[in-house]
């Protein structure tokens, strides 16, 4: 068995504890009264054990795959992500420590649980670095950054456990849509690695001659069905599905046919879900959250961007641009990337201020929260994925 | 001004909210406070205060917190708006027009606005540079009015308090004094080893920890304001080298805005990842994406001219180091960087020919032209030679009978010539193209027949120089540093008065962090048996709390 | 009292008028920033020394006391190729009241500088740079550009594209020696 191999399956080990630790971090709140309880305590022991081990093997998954790579797992959108997914889980132990809340973990591994699912569906493949990324900057940099968006993650599970409890969703309110929308996003990307898997089981490949937008002849595979066809398309591979609309030559209809794709599937399983269980997914977890302690979740959420936040501006901006001196000649050039980390940092700057001197705390502090991370995401997969810029590695 | 007199008799300035001395609350709004604001606690922010003159208000705007945010959130919002599309700077065009055709044949009519409205170069826009100087104004105008009643607030700390102020506290208990006079010195004991500075005073004991942390917000935003201080001052001149250069294999150049400095290049090199050989686990991706490079490298020579020489005086140039210029290992001397930014591979070097004869196609000779340094005459040996009468490097055309170069590059070199041979001694005029040879003065009965080319690559560098790098890096450290104190440390205080009738008051306070206070106050509460504290803020534990007490 | 609070008032006006006028001395010199200039009029010109198709050196403070007509220019350029043969003409005129035509070739080769020269019967010396040493002294964009530098070695005036034989004679009357 190759190296490589061996870091693969050690992050499905990784995968599976953190699955299992979610269901004892549920048996943890789920026989858990009033008060803590002995079982409770032997529960959330278990979950954070599973979580450890899962959390070594995600590691020796990191180590391994660095020994074979020659450079830190970092370098494209799969193993960055899943970095950020382990981190996440890095950040919920360490918070754990500190306040000792099981309740944490049942939101906070599902979470951590949907990024690296969601990485495993960009190509695996071990990229050699090009020369743009060949510095030490690059594990600095971009392991500082993850970490910090991870803690900062954590304070938006801090935020959805607040709202779920808060949010009265007996009563038809502009919070009820809005908890109940970021929950379908949520399923959303469950549909993506759905549609993307199911595809991929399929083996489907459809190629196609296109003219883009420097009216060139280019060449392009889709790996789904293709809903939307590239501007002034041409099938090449017999027998695939003809293309429902051509797009012009600025939208990669390519990537929008994954979206629509991952949005059917998605919209699918969530009608699904209600038609099973008769209920929103709010509702479906409230009973859950509703042990919470408001006062400690919005503690945590403000302690983990507290936390968070140096860390993120460490590395996000100081040692991005310490790097980007070295490597681009200039510490800043508004790339989208660098745009939208100033727009993160910009936008928790303005969270800490209206904590501190506008009173925000509780649910406005939780929505805050989770709209950070959605920015968070957002930097990571729309800034990638859409807008095209020197980070457009993967 | 009017003074407000507490009922301890302490005169506080106007705006004061808590009293400096025993901490009762002044205002009507404090009064009715369930906790009190402890913000400046026995101070007052006093640009509040005064309303009068418009400077006054001026200052006032930037010094609220709200604006500020305000602030934040439109440089956030404009920012954003600006990755929608890309900015003028990565848009492959040069002139205004060509920009704005680019944006409108690429992305239509919403590129067309989108270029109207500014937003192609809106980071360089007047109103956005106005927004980060807005921002700029805000960060020290605010500090400079916190400064001093933080100051003071922190300075001044009485041990004792008046009740209400105790009662305002978000931490707080009274009860029985069970250890009676050692319950002060018990509590002094155990928050002494949690590394609290106490005071005591008759019958009161404040403990104080992490008082630096409340000073992070400003050393941060000091180090926010140098390094915005920096920024600006990269738009005098002479602070900042920003320039490119062009430098083929061999040639020697003086590098712009470096006076007296000179750089050859000896080699460019670009290398590829090979699968073949020792990059094998990279296989999958480099059959997936095809060549991915792995170096892009300028091999150079750096010169100085002595001290007494002029520009133009190339002969005597010193060697000051040989370098591999690398993406990411920009060449450094004296305060500049010469980074390796861009290449053109294959740029023509040398052109080799054969003189032969037309109707035999026998060979007389070889000749090579050095493109860069073309020759008179060249000698093809055998009595045979080729006189250069005109060289034209790109060429483009011809004007009244006249070869035209449209640049001094030779990447279309066409040549004018005259050649001799033992059988044609009085020459034969030939213009030789890449593709094209035309006999102007008749057919000829030799030719000169185009053999192949030695091509040199050229590196395109950039070269800056940057003074305010120092500020700016000044500017993070601090910030960093402020950021660090204020998050990672917390300023924590704990009041316990022996009140009157025999019992105990406690009270705690934090800036941050509740829960690591109430770990520590449980501690000093079991150590000198403290009546047990409530958190005033956190009703669903107090419930729970009274809930467990009743059932159990 | 109320002179605290007039010192305040002064105070406050002076922070806010300051940082106010740092913001827009930025924000101005941003927007002009490609417009800033290395050398101006009146400055002194930058010594320099090349060698001439003939391989004798010139030196530019060698000629105060003259007037120098410096011309950059390059065998490829139009406007170049224009306006020299005019040049070559108010030469004849004006060498002999003390003006100097030095005209520095961009990094071309010999042949094609020489090739040049006896196309167009130049007589005026004209210098190679090769390293484009002078030219980055001179910051000169675009080509042709002429700098008119009087007796004193003082830049006179920066004249930046084509000259027609007009302009010429008139530049160099303007810095003749008296």
């Amino acid at each position: 068995m190759t190296l490589v191999s061996i870091s693969s399956n050690l992050l499905f080990v990784a995968f599976v504890c953190y699955l299992i630790a979610t269901m004892f971090f549920g048996g943890a709140v789920k026989v858990s009264g009033s008060k803590t309880s002995a079982s409770e305590r032997r529960w959330g022991r278990i979950g954070i054990i599973v979580t450890i081990v899962g959390f070594i093997a995600n590691l020796a998954y990191f180590i391994t795959r660095w020994i074979a790579a020659g450079h830190a797992p970092v370098s494209n959108l799969f193993e960055f992500t899943t970095a950020f997914g382990m981190m996440v889980v890095g950040a919920f132990i360490l918070i754990y420590f500190i306040y000792k809340t099981p309740l944490l973990g049942l939101f906070a591994l599902p979470i951590a649980i949907i990024i690296i699912g969601f990485a495993s569906m960009f190509p695996r493949d071990i990229n050699p670095l090009i020369p743009a990324l060949k510095s030490y900057w690059l594990t600095v940099h971009v392991t500082t950054a993850a970490l910090g968006e991870a803690i900062l993650a954590i304070s938006a599970v801090a935020g959805l456990i607040y709202l779920l409890k808060n949010v009265d969703i007996t009563k038809k309110t502009k919070q009820r849509f809005w908890l109940e929308a970021v929950m379908f996003t949520l399923v959303l990307v469950l549909g993506f690695v759905a549609s993307t898997t199911t595809f991929s089981v399929m083996d489907y490949e459809a190629k196609f001659n296109y003219v883009d937008k420097e009216q060139k002849e280019k060449e392009i595979i889709y790996n789904t069905p293709p809903i939307f066809g590239m501007n002034e398309f041409e099938a090449l591979t017999p027998g695939t599905m003809t293309p429902l609309a051509e797009m012009p030559s600025i939208v990669n209809a390519k990537k929008l046919t994954t979206v629509t794709w991952s949005l059917l599937f998605g919209t699918v399983l969530y009608v699904l879900l209600r038609l099973i269980t008769r209920k929103s997914i709010s509702a479906l977890l409230k009973p859950f959250a509703q042990k919470a302690n408001s006062q400690l979740m919005d503690e945590i959420g403000y302690r983990a961007v507290s936390i968070g936040f140096p860390v993120f501006t460490l590395g996000a901006l100081i040692f991005a641009m310490i790097w980007a001196h070295e490597a681009w000649s200039r510490f800043w050039g508004w790339d989208p990337k660098e745009v939208w980390a100033l727009i993160t940092w910009l936008f928790y700057a303005a969270f800490l201020h209206l904590r501190l001197s506008r009173g925000w705390h509780g649910e406005k502090s939780a929505w805050l929260a989770v709209i950070g991370f959605i920015i968070i995401m957002f930097n990571l997969i729309a800034v990638n994925l859409i807008i095209a810029g020197l980070h457009s590695y993967a | 001004m009017n003074n407000i007199i507490c009922a301890c008799g302490h005169e506080n300035p106007e705006g004061t909210v808590l009293c400096g001395n025993c901490g009762r609350p002044l205002t009507k709004e404090a009064k009715n406070q369930k906790l009190a604001d402890m913000r400046y606690e026995g101070t007052a922010r006093r640009s509040q205060t005064y309303n009068k003159s418009i400077i006054d208000k001026i200052w006032n705007f930037f010094s609220s917190v709200k604006i500020g945010i305000t602030i934040i959130v439109a440089i956030l919002v404009a920012a954003a708006i600006g990755t929608i599309l890309p900015q003028v700077l990565y848009v492959p065009a040069t002139t205004e027009a060509d920009i704005a055709a680019y944006y409108e044949r690429v992305y239509g009519t919403f590129g067309k606005i989108y270029y109207e409205l500014g937003l192609s170069d809106l980071y360089g826009s007047w109103w956005f540079q106005t927004l980060i100087g807005m921002l700029g104004i805000s960060l020290i105008v605010a500090s400079l009015d916190r400064f001093i009643p933080l100051y003071k607030s922190l300075k001044k700390q009485r041990t004792k308090r008046h009740e209400s102020f105790m009662k305002r506290q978000r931490l707080y208990a009274q009860g029985e004094n069970i250890l009676g006079e050692n319950s002060l010195a018990k509590s002094e004991e155990k928050l002494k080893e949690l590394r609290y500075k106490v005071t005591r005073e008759d019958g009161a004991l404040l403990a104080e920890k992490g008082r630096f942390a409340r000073w992070g917000p400003y050393v941060n935003h000091v180090g926010l304001i140098i390094f915005l201080f920096g920024v600006m001052l990269r738009a005098l001149p002479g602070f900042y080298v920003d320039e490119t250069m062009w430098i083929r294999e061999g040639e020697t150049r003086a590098i712009p805005e470096a006076p007296g400095f000179y750089l050859e290049s000896k080699e460019f090199i670009l290398e590829t990842y090979d699968k073949a050989t020792e990059d094998e686990v990279f296989g999958e991706a480099i059959d997936r994406v095809g060549t991915i490079a792995s170096n892009y490298q300028t091999d150079v020579v750096l010169y100085k001219k002595p001290e007494e020489a002029l520009p133009g005086q190339t002969d005597d140039l010193k060697e000051v180091k040989k370098e591999s210029i690398q993406v990411n290992h920009p060449l450094k001397f004296e305060g500049y960087s010469v980074f390796q930014m861009d290449f053109r591979l294959d740029e023509l070097k040398t052109m080799h020919f054969k003189l032969s004869n037309k109707a035999s196609g026998e060979t007389l000779g070889d000749l090579a032209i050095d493109l860069v340094n073309p020759e008179t005459s060249y000698d093809v040996g055998k009595g045979s030679k080729v006189e250069l009468l005109g060289y034209y490097p790109d060429f483009s055309g011809f004007e009244n009978g006249e070869p035209q170069t449209k640049s001094p590059v030779p990447n279309n070199p066409a040549f004018l010539v005259k050649m001799f041979t033992p059988e044609t001694p009085e020459g034969e005029t030939s213009f030789v193209a890449i593709k094209q040879t035309v006999e102007p003065l008749g057919d000829n009965e030799f030719k000169l027949e185009f053999q192949n080319v030695d091509t040199r690559d050229v590196s395109g560098l950039t070269i800056r120089k940057d003074k305010t790098l120092w500020i700016l890096a000044l500017g993070g450290l601090l910030f960093m540093i402020g950021v660090a104190q204020g998050s990672y440390f917390n300023h924590r205080r704990i009041w316990i008065h022996e009140s009157t009738e025999g019992h105990l008051v406690v009270a705690a306070h934090t800036n941050k962090n509740w829960f690591g206070v109430k770990k520590e106050l449980d501690q000093v509460t079991e150590a000198a048996q403290l009546p047990p504290y409530i958190d005033q803020h956190d009703t669903e534990g107090q419930e729970l709390k009274e809930d467990g007490e009743k059932s159990s | 009292m109320a002179q605290t609070k007039q010192k305040r008032f002064i105070l406050r006006t002076i922070i806010l008028s300051v940082l106010v006028f740092a913001i827009v001395y930025t924000i101005y010199n941003n927007a002009t920033k490609e417009k800033v200039e290395v050398l101006g009029i009146g400055d002194e010109a930058p010594d320099f020394t090349l060698v001439d198709l003939n391989g004798e050196e010139h030196r530019l403070s060698d000629y105060k006391g003259q007037g120098v007509f410096l011309n950059f220019w390059g065998t490829w350029c139009k406007p170049c190729a224009k306006e020299m043969p005019a040049m070559d003409r108010q030469y004849e005129t004006f060498k002999e009241q003390g003006v100097q035509i030095l005209a520095v070739n961009i990094a071309q080769s010999d042949f094609e500088v020489q090739q040049f020269a006896s196309q167009y019967g130049l007589d005026f010396p004209i210098v190679i740079d090769k390293t484009k040493s002078v030219m980055e002294a001179y910051n000169i964009d675009p080509l042709p550009t002429t700098l008119l530098i009087n007796p004193e070695g003082k830049i006179e005036q920066i004249v930046r594209g084509e000259m027609t034989e007009q302009d010429i004679a008139g530049f160099m009357e303007q810095i003749r020696p008296e």
